[in-house]
C-alpha cells in the first residue's frame, strides 16, 4: 500500500467537503435544530426513569447523529464521482482499489469527525460536562464509528447506481440506523420486535460509549461497545473493499 | 518494436463480439487514428487497450508490457483523455493536476515545474487556480490533455478529443495534439467521428467496423487507393444512383448525404457522366469533380455516411422530415 495514493484521495475528500460550504453549514444547523428544539420540547414533557436531563441524555445521540449523517453521506458521494466521470480517473490510475478505499474511507471520517467535534463543543450549553479525557475518548469513538458508517455508506453506493437512490438510501438505511440506536430514546424501552434492528446496528454501540463517556450512563459497558465497534468497522471495511473490487 | 500491438485482440458480451480479432501495430511517435461508425468497437478496443476491459481472447501489449497480466505497469506508462470529462471541478485546475501528479507517484520537486510546464502548453496557466466549474468546455479539455501528460506516458489516448467544441476551439486542440509527439516524446491513439480531424492528425488510421478493421494505412494512401477523382452528385432520385455502377467510367458508387461517383480518370469523365444519364434519363441537379477526401474512404469500406450515425436522433427527425418535405 502506498500512503501517498491513500492521502491523495483523503485530501481531496477534505477539500472538496471544506469547499461546499452550503451542505456543512446545513448538516451544522440539522444537528443544532435536533439538539435545541427537539431536545427542549420533549424534555419538557418529560421521559419517566431517566437519570438525566432529556437534553443531557440527547446530547451524545444528537453527536452520533451529525456522524451518521456526514459519514453516509460521504460514503455515497462515490455515485456523484462516477456521475462527473471523476472516477474513472481515479480507477485506470495506478492506485489500488484497496488505498482508493482506505482514502475514501479516512476522507468521509475526517469530516464527519469534524462536525461531531463542532457538535460536541456545544454539550456545556445542554448540561454536558466536557474534559480533556472525555473528549480525547470521545474522539476516539468517533472515529471508530465513522469507520463503518462510511464503510456503510461506500457499500450502499456500490448498490445504487444512480443518485435518484439518495432518498431511497435516506429512508431505508440512515433515518432507520438513527432512530434504531438509542440517540433518540433508550433502547432497553423499546418494543421487542426492534431488539435484533437494535443489536446489529453499529451505530447503537457508538451512541452507548458516548453516552458513557459524556453523560456517565449505558446499556452495555464500555469496553464492549469499543470491542463491537471494531470489529463491526472491519468487517464494513472489508465488504466495502469487496464492493470496491466488483465495481466495472 | 512496436509501441503498441495488439494480436488477435477479441472482446465478446454474451454473445456480441465487440471486437473481432483486431491485430495492430504502432510504432512510437506515431499518431493513429481509429476511426468508425458508433457501436463499431473504438471505445471497447481503447479500454481493453488501458487496462479497463479484459479482452476475451488475443493479446495487447503497450511498450511490451502485456496489458492482461501487467495492468498496474501499463497504468504507469499510459495517459488517457476520456470521451466524457473526468476532473473534479470542484478543485481548482491545479489541483487536479496535483492530485494526479500524486496518484501517479511523480515526485514532489519535479511535479511542481511539470504542472507550470503543461498548463503554459495548454494555455492555462493564467485560469490555473480558479475552480474548475467556471471552466468552458474547451478549457476543460485542454486540462486534461496537460493532465494525462503528466507523468511522461509513453502513449496518450485520446477519446473524441474534440466532440462537442466549437471550430476555433478543435483547432487550438488539434495544434497542440500536432506538437506533442515531438515536444512529448508520446505517441497517440485517439479515435474521432470527425474525417477532417483524422485527416489533419493522424499519421495512419485504421477505419472499424463491426468489430473488424476494414482499412488501414496513411491517410493519404488510403484515399489514393480508392481513386484519384470523385464526383460529388445531387440527384433528382436518389434511389437511381446504383444505375451508374453499369458504366464503364466508374469504380464505384457510394451513395451518402450526396452520391459519389469513383472515376477511374476525372476531368474527362464529366461528359461521360451527362451522357449517361441522359441516355438514362436520370436527373442530375448538381455535379462537383474534387479529390477524394477521408469521408469518401470511410464511405467506400463502410457504406454509411458517419455524419448520419453520429447525429442524434433530433437530428436525424429533422433530417427526414426534410427529405420527406422536399419530395
Amino acid at each position: 500500500m502506498r500512503v501517498r495514493a491513500v492521502k491523495t484521495i483523503w485530501l481531496r475528500e477534505v477539500k472538496v467537503y471544506y469547499r461546499d460550504k452550503g451542505s456543512r453549514i446545513s448538516s451544522i444547523a440539522r444537528s443544532i435544530l435536533w439538539l435545541l428544539v427537539f431536545g427542549g420540547g420533549f424534555g419538557a414533557a418529560r421521559f419517566q426513569g431517566l437519570q438525566v436531563g432529556y437534553q443531557e441524555f440527547l446530547f451524545p445521540g444528537i453527536v452520533a447523529m451529525s456522524l451518521l449523517f456526514t459519514s453516509i453521506r460521504s460514503g455515497i458521494s462515490v455515485i456523484w464521482d462516477k456521475e462527473f466521470g471523476f472516477m474513472k480517473e481515479i480507477l485506470v490510475s495506478p492506485a489500488s482499489r484497496f488505498e482508493i478505499m482506505a482514502g475514501k474511507v479516512l476522507g468521509g471520517s475526517t469530516i464527519a469527525m469534524t462536525e461531531a467535534i463542532i457538535i460536541l463543543l456545544l454539550g456545556p450549553f445542554v448540561g454536558a460536562k466536557l474534559t480533556v479525557s472525555n473528549v480525547i475518548i470521545s474522539i476516539a469513538i468517533m472515529f471508530l464509528t465513522s469507520l463503518s458508517l462510511v464503510s456503510i455508506g461506500l457499500i450502499a453506493s456500490s448498490i445504487m447506481k444512480t443518485f435518484e437512490g439518495f432518498n431511497t438510501i435516506m429512508t431505508f438505511l440512515i433515518m432507520p440506523m438513527f432512530f434504531l440506536s438509542g440517540a433518540l430514546f433508550p433502547v432497553d424501552k423499546m418494543p421487542s420486535w426492534m431488539a435484533p434492528v437494535v443489536a446489529i446496528n453499529p451505530l447503537t454501540y457508538g451512541v452507548d460509549a458516548m453516552r458513557w463517556t459524556l453523560v456517565g450512563i449505558g446499556n452495555h459497558d464500555i469496553l464492549t461497545d469499543i470491542g463491537i465497534l471494531a470489529v463491526a468497522a472491519l468487517a464494513t471495511m472489508s465488504l466495502g473493499v469487496r464492493a470496491f473490487n466488483s465495481r466495472e | 518494436m512496436y509501441v503498441i500491438e495488439t494480436n488477435n485482440l477479441t472482446k465478446k458480451f454474451k454473445d456480441i463480439v465487440a471486437v473481432d480479432g483486431l491485430s495492430i501495430q504502432i510504432g512510437e511517435g506515431e499518431v493513429f487514428g481509429l476511426l468508425g461508425p458508433n457501436g463499431a468497437g473504438k471505445s471497447t478496443t481503447l479500454n481493453m487497450l488501458c487496462t479497463i476491459m479484459k479482452p476475451t481472447s488475443g493479446t495487447a501489449a503497450i511498450n511490451g508490457l502485456d496489458v492482461d497480466c501487467h495492468p498496474h505497469e501499463v497504468r504507469q506508462i499510459i495517459g488517457i483523455v476520456f470521451q466524457d470529462t473526468s476532473i473534479d471541478n470542484r478543485l481548482t485546475g491545479r489541483e487536479n493536476l496535483q492530485m494526479h501528479a500524486e496518484l501517479y507517484g511523480v515526485e514532489r520537486k519535479l511535479a511542481k515545474d511539470r504542472i507550470g510546464e503543461l498548463l503554459r502548453l495548454v494555455e492555462l496557466d493564467d485560469r490555473a487556480d480558479e475552480i474548475v466549474k467556471n471552466y468552458s468546455g474547451g478549457m476543460r479539455r485542454r486540462l486534461e490533455i496537460a493532465r494525462g501528460l503528466i507523468h511522461h506516458p509513453k502513449v496518450l489516448f485520446l477519446d473524441e478529443p474534440t466532440i462537442g467544441l466549437d471550430p476555433q476551439t478543435r483547432a487550438k486542440i488539434w495544434d497542440y495534439i500536432k506538437r506533442l509527439p515531438t515536444e512529448e516524446k508520446v505517441t497517440i491513439i485517439l479515435t474521432t467521428h470527425y474525417m477532417e480531424e483524422a485527416q489533419g492528425l493522424c499519421d495512419c488510421v485504421g477505419i472499424i467496423d463491426h468489430g473488424k478493421i476494414v482499412a488501414l494505412g496513411s491517410p493519404k494512401e488510403l484515399i489514393r487507393e480508392i481513386g484519384e477523382d470523385v464526383a460529388s452528385l445531387t440527384l433528382e432520385d436518389k434511389s437511381r444512383a446504383k444505375e451508374f455502377e453499369s458504366a464503364s467510367f466508374v469504380k464505384k458508387v457510394n451513395v451518402g448525404e450526396q452520391v459519389m461517383l469513383v472515376l477511374t480518370d476525372g476531368a474527362s469523365s464529366i461528359p461521360k457522366i451527362f451522357e449517361f444519364a441522359a441516355q438514362k434519363g436520370i436527373k442530375i441537379q448538381s455535379l462537383e469533380l474534387r479529390t477524394p477526401t477521408l469521408n469518401d474512404v470511410f464511405l467506400h469500406y463502410v457504406g454509411r455516411d458517419l455524419r448520419h450515425e453520429h447525429s442524434d436522433g433530433k437530428d436525424r427527425l429533422k433530417m427526414t422530415m426534410h427529405r420527406r418535405g422536399m419530395r
